[in-house]
């Protein structure tokens, strides 16, 4: 296991009964990347996530986690790996500043809490109950609680389903921040915008392995795939015509209306259609 | 942030007791029932027993070991299932907190709740119901075993019980009608000689009728030991069954306790 992967995994499985959720799976995320894992719900992201952050144990496989096996996660280790889960319980009755100073304390090298109830735009909220947030405010403090502990490692759960565009896109900055400052991000989303948006590369998930692995702009030959390229018509209708060299058409199109083309769009396919196509296929 | 492992305990203490003060059903259903209880019975009850004891001298016995048996058995047999279908266990978990610390919250929140409500219990008892105070030193070290071996019980107990729930939600209907059933038979709202003699040998199995009769031993005056089942207080099996409970329970805690739901996996 070469020490520049946050995450190396090879051949893991996992089966619940007789039904296999993970299916020799392989993955490697580099130190300091934002990685983000796309799958459909029951393609087995849940349970190698938590494999990952050694909430499960697995039935095979290597898999190591900033050079540990998950499944002998100790405290050295879970001091180094902040998790931000799904739907994780708050602790009703207290407020914001106390469950941020109260884990802070479990991490032998906590942040300041005051300075990370900032961060993660909770300041104005600091003396408030947790059960008076809202449910994006209630995310920004799970954030808070997972990266108290200056983690190397940072595993988001679909981290911004539920909010509005406004809460997302701060959502993101504040990712893109932790980023910059050399934290590593294991990010599952459903939302192919954010995916797009924030990861280096991004990992689809299907049927219980990857079976693709790349940059948003690459990721299934996206960059290669043909143009599409629509225009109006003098009477009216919309024209379509898919081609490898759009660039061209443009030309011929301007020539052909001696300036302006009306209505003209050229696309190529949204990483949304490549991925519904990746996991159509399966 | 210090880190020994009793400042850990102890912190975690001082949340779970604050979340405790905090919510206000736990404050009137836990803190304040038994202290409720002694009002409406010793105004109802307002007779002597023999000797002129007054019926208040014998109540507040099972008005104690209740009281026990709801901070440690019951709370935590509600709080910890809901606790972990909220997953804030499994946050905890994620987290480099040794395991054994979120037992130490719970246990210094017990034992705090626990002496605070029996303080006010005593205190109400002795200032409006007549209620007499053990007047020996050996009468008090009883008071004091007794109800430290029968809460440790009770909540080893109540950690075991928290993994029957399937859900949170379902965790009160599957805790209640146990605490129910048990005070009934224990003597807690009854005279336990009045009972019939099969459901004093039911009762005989579980911790409760044990505190109670504990307890008894140390507010009642030691003529009324004839009236026992037994023709005495059996200090010596309250010790050994009490005893017998924390390990059961020891037991149960470390073979069947889970940080996740079910559905988790």
């Amino acid at each position: 296991m070469t020490n520049n992967l946050a995450i190396s995994v090879r051949g893991l499985r996992k089966s619940y009964g007789d039904n296999t959720a993970v299916d020799g799976l392989d993955l490697a995320v580099h130190r300091g990347e934002v990685f983000a894992l796309l799958g459909p719900n029951g393609a087995g992201k849940t349970t190698t996530v938590e494999i990952l952050e050694g909430f499960r144990q697995r039935d095979g496989g290597d898999v190591s986690v900033l050079g540990v096996d998950p499944a002998r996660a100790d405290a050295a280790w879970r001091s180094r790996v902040g998790i931000v889960l799904q739907g994780t319980g708050e602790f009703d009755e207290l407020t914001v500043r106390e469950v941020v100073h109260h884990f802070a304390g479990f991490y032998p090298e906590p942040d300041d809490p005051d300075d990370v109830i900032s961060r993660v735009g909770l300041a104005g909220k600091a003396g408030s109950r947790t059960h008076a947030l809202s449910g994006g405010q209630k995310r920004r403090l799970d954030v808070a609680l997972g990266i108290i502990g200056r983690p190397e490692l940072l595993f988001l759960d679909e981290p911004t389903t539920g909010f509005d565009p406004e809460a997302r896109r701060e959502f993101w900055e504040l990712i893109r921040g932790l980023a910059a400052a050399g934290t590593t991000i294991v990010l599952t989303t459903h939302y192919l915008d954010e995916a797009e948006t924030l990861a280096d590369r991004v990992g689809v998930i299907a049927g219980g392995r990857v079976v693709a692995v790349d940059t948003p702009a690459k990721l299934g030959e996206r960059e290669n795939a043909l143009a599409t390229v629509a225009w109006r018509t003098p009477d009216g209708s919309v024209e379509r015509a898919q081609s490898a060299t759009p660039t061209a058409l443009v030309a011929e199109l301007a020539a052909r209306y001696g300036g302006e083309v009306p209505g003209l769009t050229v696309t190529r396919p949204t990483l949304e259609d490549i991925y519904l196509t990746m996991i159509g296929q399966r | 942030m210090s880190t020994t492992p009793l400042s850990l305990g102890l912190r975690q203490g001082g949340l779970e007791i604050k979340q405790f003060l905090r919510s206000r059903e736990s404050v009137v259903f836990t803190l304040a029932f038994p202290v409720i209880m002694i009002v409406i019975f010793a105004s109802i009850f307002n007779w002597e027993l023999e000797g002129g004891v007054r019926f208040t001298q014998y109540f507040v016995t099972g008005m104690i070991a209740t009281g026990l048996m709801t901070v440690g058995f019951q709370s935590l047999a509600i709080q910890i299932p809901i606790e972990r279908d909220r997953g804030v266990l499994k946050r905890l978990r994620g987290t480099p907190m040794p395991k054994w610390v979120y037992f130490a919250g719970k246990v210094v929140m017990v034992a705090v709740i626990g002496l605070a409500e029996t303080l006010l219990l005593l205190a109400v008892g002795t200032l409006f119901y007549g209620l007499k105070l053990p007047e020996t030193a050996g009468k008090w070290l009883t008071f004091g075993w007794v109800s430290v071996l029968g809460i440790t019980a009770c909540t080893l107990c109540g950690v075991a019980f928290s993994s029957l729930a399937r859900s949170g939600r379902g965790a009160p209907a599957v805790v209640t009608p146990v605490a129910l059933v048990l005070q009934f038979t224990s003597g807690v709202f009854f005279v336990f000689s009045n009972l019939p003699s099969w459901m004093q040998q039911v009762a005989a199995i579980f911790p409760l009728k044990w505190m109670c009769q504990g307890l008894r031993a140390v507010f009642l005056p030691d003529s009324f030991a004839a009236q026992e089942p037994a023709g005495s207080f059996e200090l010596g099996r309250v010790a050994l069954v009490l005893t017998a409970w924390c390990v059961i329970g020891l037991l149960l805690c470390l073979t069947t306790f889970r940080w996740t739901t079910r559905r988790d996996g």
